[in-house]
C-alpha cells in the first residue's frame, strides 16, 4: 500500500512537471512558472491530487541547498573575497531597510510591534530558488545584476541565524532564556563553520581524488551528493542555514580539478528538486485564505512588492549598477521567500503570531513569488526596452567592464577563435589567464562555455593595469583588429617592457609592423593551417608522410627568413616583387638540387626497382634528412 | 685558446639533475653550449648553422644521459644530418679532422650493474663502440668519457662534484695528464670501393 502511494505521487509530479513545463516555455512564460503552475494544477485547490504539500516543501529545499553548492562551485575564494562589500553593504541595507519601511507601515496600520517586526523581517527576505534560478534560466549570473542578486542572497542567508534566534525572545513570557546558551551556540557554529573550510581545504580534495581513481561513476555521483548532505546535516545540527554550508562547501572546491564533474553529476539532482520545491510552493497557496480577503491580499502583496522594490531601486541607484540591468536585480528580489515561511511558522508556534496571520502571510509570500516570473517577463517587453532606450543603445548591449584586479601571469587580449585555442592550451597544462574580450556578444558567448572573460578594451592602459600587466610575464595579443592590435603592442612596449608579448599576425603587412615594434614571436594566422594542407596534399600524392612534415617546416623555416627580409621595404612595391620572386626562385632551386643529387645517388648505388617505386622514392628522398640518412655510414 | 663546443641533448632537461648541472657550470666557464632540444624543438636541424658552429673546433664534448644504451633521439638526428657524407667523411669530409671528441654522460643504472653479473649484463665500455668509431671514421681522438653513474640517486654534493670536474677540465683543456698518453688521431679514408661507383 505505502509503495503504491510513493509510486503515484512520484507519477504525479514527473507528469505534471513534464507537461507543465514545456507548455509554459512554449508560451514563453518560463520553466518556473511551469513548475509553479504545475503544483497549483495538482494541490488541494487543483485536481487535489497531492493534500499535504508541506512536507514535498520541507524536502524539496533540499534542491536550494544544491544550487547554492553550485553556485559556490562557479566562485574562487578570492571572488568571493572581492564581494565582501556587496554582500554585507549592499545585502545588510536590502534587509534591514525593507524590513524597517515594513514595520514602519505595520504599526501605522495599528498591528503590535512584535508580530510587525517579525513580519518585516520575514517579508523582507527573498526567495534564492526564484532569484538564482532565474538567473541561471536566464543565464545572468555572470552579469553584475546577477552578482548583486546573489550577494544579498547570501547575506539572507546569513541573516537567517538571528532573525529565526528573535522569535522566541519577541515571545510573550519566554524571556528566560539560558544565558549561557547563546554563546555555547554561537561557538557550536564557529567551530562548524571553521570545521568545513579547513575540512573542505585539507580533505575533500584528497577524499574526491581516491573516489575518482576507484573509476565507478555513480559512486563519484553518491560522493558528491554525500558531501552535499552531509554538509547540510552539520550546519543543520548547530543551527546554521544548510544552503549556507553548502555554498561555502562549493567555494571551496571550486578551485579543484573536480569542479566540472561535481557540476555535471549534480545539475539534474538540482534541476528535479528546485522543480519539485516550485511545484510545492505552488501547491501550498491557500486559496481559501486568498478568497476570505481578496482586496487584503492584494494590497499586502502589491504593498510589500512595492516597498521592497523601492528600496532595492535605491541600492541599485548607489551601487551604480547599470540601468539596463536593475529591473532584473529589483524583481527577483522584491518577492517574499521559502524562509518567510519558515519565520511565519515559528512566530505562530511561539504565539507572536496567530495562525489565521501567518497562514495570510504564507498565502502573501507565495503569491509574490508566483508574481516574480510574471513581472520579470513584463519588464522584458515593457520596461527594459525603455530603460534602454534612455541609456543609449550602445551603452545598453555592454556587460561591465572588469574592475577587479587580477594577477594571472598570463593575459590573453581577444578571445576569438585564435585566442580561445591559445587559451584552452595553456588552461590545459595548469597555467590560469585573465583574459579580456571587448565585444560584448563574444564575451556573453564564451562565458556560456563557462570561461572566466573579462569584458574590456585591451587597448586602454588602465585596463591593461587592471588586467595584471605590471606582474605577468606574458601577454597573448590575439585581437583580430590590425590597428587595436599595434595600439596594443606599442602600449605594452612602452609601459610593461617585462611582458613578453605573443601576437598574432593578420598578414604580412602587419607581421611586419609588429616585427618593427620589437615584438620576436609573431604568428602568421594563416600560415601553420596551410602548411599543414600542403603537407597532406604532398601525403596523398606519394611522398613519406615524414618527408611531407620536414618539407612544410623547412618551407615555413625559409618563408619567414623571406618575410623578415621584405618587412624591411616595406611600402617599396618594387622591391617587394622582386624579393619575393627571388625567394621563391632561391627555394625551388635549393629543391631542385636536392632531388638531383638524390636521383644521382641512387644511381650511383645502383638500385633496382620497378617503375613505379623508383618514382615514389624519388619523390620521397627529396630532403636533407633522406639524403645524409642514404648516404650515412653503415647501410 | 682552443676552440671548445659542447653540445647538450636532454629531452627532458627540466627534470635532468645531471646534464643540467653539468652545461651550467660549462656555460658558467664561458664554454658554448648548443642546447639541441632548444635550439631544434620540431627536429628541423639546421645543418648549415651547425655545420658552421663546428668550424674549427678543438674540443668536441657530447654531453646528453645514456637512455636504452645511446644517445637521445635528437642527439642522433643531428648526428645523422650534420656528420654528412663529404663533410665529415668520405672523399673531401675533413671538417673534424684532428679534433677531440668527450662524451660527458649518465647513467641511471648504477655503477654495478654494468657488469655481467648485474642487471645490464654489460660493462659500460661495450656500449661506447659506436662513438669510438664515429670519432675514428671522422678523424677525431676519442676521449676516455666523463661517466656518472646511479644519477637517479647521486646526492647533490656529488653532483656538484661532477659538474665543477667538468668546467675545471673544458678550463684546463687540452693540458689534460692522459692526453699525454693517447695517440693523436689517424685519418680513416673510405676506400673507394666501399661504395657503388659513380
Amino acid at each position: 500500500m505505502e509503495q503504491s502511494t510513493w509510486l503515484s505521487s512520484l507519477l504525479i509530479y514527473l507528469a505534471a512537471a513534464v507537461l507543465a513545463v514545456p507548455l509554459a516555455r512554449l508560451l514563453g512564460l518560463g520553466a518556473i512558472i511551469g513548475y509553479l503552475g504545475a503544483g497549483i494544477a495538482i494541490g488541494p485547490w487543483g485536481l487535489k491530487q497531492v493534500t499535504e504539500p508541506a512536507a514535498i516543501l520541507h524536502f524539496a529545499e533540499f534542491g536550494v541547498v544544491l544550487m547554492l553548492f553550485l553556485v559556490g562551485l562557479e566562485l574562487e575564494p578570492r571572488r568571493l573575497w572581492a564581494m565582501r562589500r556587496p554582500i554585507f553593504g549592499g545585502g545588510s541595507v536590502q534587509l534591514l531597510g525593507s524590513a524597517a519601511l515594513l514595520l514602519g507601515v505595520g504599526l501605522l496600520a495599528g498591528v503590535p510591534w512584535a508580530p510587525a517586526l517579525l513580519a518585516g523581517l520575514g517579508l523582507a527576505m527573498s526567495s534564492t530558488a526564484i532569484g538564482l534560478g532565474a538567473l541561471a534560466e536566464r543565464n545572468l549570473m555572470a552579469t553584475r545584476s546577477g552578482q548583486s542578486v546573489l550577494s544579498v542572497a547570501l547575506l539572507q542567508d546569513i541573516a537567517a541565524i538571528p532573525v529565526l534566534a528573535l522569535v522566541p525572545l519577541l515571545a510573550v513570557g519566554a524571556a528566560s532564556q539560558a544565558d549561557g546558551g547563546g554563546w555555547l551556540a554561537a561557538g557550536k557554529a564557529f567551530g562548524v563553520i571553521a570545521a568545513i573550510i579547513f575540512g573542505g581545504r585539507l580533505l575533500l580534495r584528497p577524499a574526491l581524488r581516491w573516489i575518482a581513481v576507484s573509476d565507478t561513476p555513480e559512486i563519484f555521483t553518491a560522493a558528491a551528493l554525500l558531501l552535499v548532505v552531509a554538509t547540510a546535516a552539520l550546519m543543520q545540527s548547530v543551527g546554521l542555514s544548510m544552503a549556507l554550508g553548502a555554498f561555502l562547501a562549493g567555494v571551496l572546491l571550486a578551485e579543484s580539478e573536480y569542479r566540472r564533474a561535481l557540476e555535471t553529476d549534480l545539475a539534474p539532482f538540482k534541476g528535479l528538486l528546485l522543480g519539485l520545491f516550485f511545484i510545492a510552493v505552488g501547491m501550498s497557496i491557500d486559496f481559501a485564505v486568498l478568497l476570505a480577503h481578496p482586496g487584503l491580499m492584494a494590497a499586502v502583496v502589491l504593498g510589500f512588492l512595492a516597498l521592497k522594490a523601492a528600496v532595492l531601486w535605491g541600492l541599485a541607484h548607489v551601487t551604480q549598477l547599470p540601468l539596463v540591468e536593475r529591473p532584473v536585480f529589483v524583481i527577483l528580489l522584491a518577492q517574499g521567500g521559502e524562509f518567510g515561511f519558515v519565520v511565519f511558522q515559528a512566530a505562530q508556534q511561539a504565539g507572536v503570531m496567530s495562525g489565521l496571520t501567518a497562514s495570510f502571510l504564507v498565502v502573501a509570500v507565495a503569491l509574490s513569488m508566483l508574481a516574480t516570473p510574471l513581472l520579470l517577463l513584463g519588464a522584458d517587453r515593457w520596461w527594459v526596452p525603455r530603460l534602454a532606450a534612455r541609456a543609449g543603445r550602445s551603452a545598453a548591449a555592454k556587460p561591465a567592464e572588469i574592475s577587479e584586479p587580477q594577477h594571472a601571469p598570463v593575459i590573453i587580449a581577444g578571445f576569438g577563435r585564435y585566442g580561445q585555442i591559445v587559451g584552452r592550451l595553456i588552461n590545459a597544462n595548469g597555467l590560469s589567464a585573465t583574459v579580456l574580450e571587448h565585444d560584448a556578444e563574444q564575451v556573453e558567448t564564451v562565458r556560456r562555455f563557462g570561461w572566466p572573460v573579462f569584458y574590456g578594451d585591451a587597448t586602454r592602459l588602465d585596463l591593461l593595469r587592471t588586467a595584471g600587466a605590471a606582474q605577468a610575464k606574458v601577454l597573448v595579443l590575439a585581437i583580430d583588429d590590425v590597428a587595436q592590435s599595434l595600439k596594443v603592442a606599442t602600449l605594452v612596449r612602452q609601459h610593461f617592457p617585462q611582458v613578453s608579448i605573443v601576437a598574432r599576425a593578420r598578414n604580412v603587412g602587419h607581421y611586419a609592423a609588429l616585427r618593427r615594434l620589437g615584438i620576436d614571436h609573431v604568428e602568421r594566422e594563416t600560415l601553420d593551417s596551410s602548411l599543414m594542407s600542403g603537407r597532406q596534399v604532398l601525403a596523398l600524392m606519394g611522398w613519406q608522410p615524414h618527408a611531407a612534415r620536414n618539407q612544410a617546416l623547412r618551407f615555413r623555416q625559409h618563408n619567414i627568413e623571406l618575410v623578415d627580409r621584405m618587412a624591411q621595404h616595406l611600402g617599396d612595391e618594387q622591391k617587394l616583387i622582386s624579393l619575393a620572386k627571388q625567394g621563391r626562385q632561391q627555394l625551388e632551386l635549393m629543391w631542385a638540387q636536392e632531388r638531383d643529387q638524390q636521383a644521382a645517388q641512387r644511381n650511383r648505388r645502383g638500385w633496382q626497382g620497378d617503375e613505379i617505386d623508383e618514382q615514389v622514392d624519388g619523390h620521397q628522398a627529396s630532403t636533407a634528412t633522406d639524403i645524409a640518412a642514404r648516404a650515412a655510414p653503415g647501410e | 685558446m682552443p676552440r671548445i663546443l659542447v653540445i647538450l641533448a636532454h629531452p627532458q632537461l627540466a627534470q635532468s639533475r645531471v646534464a643540467r648541472a653539468l652545461a651550467t657550470a660549462a656555460g658558467q666557464a664561458g664554454i658554448e653550449v648548443r642546447d639541441l632540444y632548444a635550439l631544434y624543438p620540431d627536429y628541423l636541424v639546421d645543418v648549415a648553422a651547425e655545420q658552421a658552429a663546428l668550424h674549427g673546433v678543438a674540443l668536441l664534448v657530447w654531453l646528453h644521459p645514456v637512455h636504452w644504451y645511446g644517445m637521445p633521439p635528437l642527439m642522433k638526428l643531428w648526428l645523422d644530418e650534420v656528420f654528412a657524407f663529404g663533410w665529415a667523411y668520405g672523399p673531401g669530409g675533413q671538417a673534424l679532422q684532428g679534433a677531440d671528441l668527450w662524451l660527458a654522460t649518465s647513467t641511471g643504472g648504477p655503477g654495478p650493474s654494468y657488469r655481467s653479473d648485474g642487471y645490464n649484463r654489460y660493462f659500460f665500455d661495450a656500449f661506447l663502440p659506436p662513438y669510438d668509431q664515429t670519432a675514428a671514421l671522422t678523424g677525431m681522438r676519442f676521449l676516455p668519457p666523463l661517466v656518472l653513474h646511479g644519477a637517479h640517486r647521486a646526492t647533490a654534493a656529488e653532483i656538484d662534484a661532477q659538474a665543477r670536474l667538468f668546467a675545471e677540465r673544458l678550463t684546463c683543456y687540452p693540458d689534460w695528464p692522459e692526453l699525454h698518453t693517447l695517440d693523436a688521431a689517424a685519418p680513416c679514408p673510405v676506400p673507394a670501393d666501399a661504395r657503388p661507383a659513380d
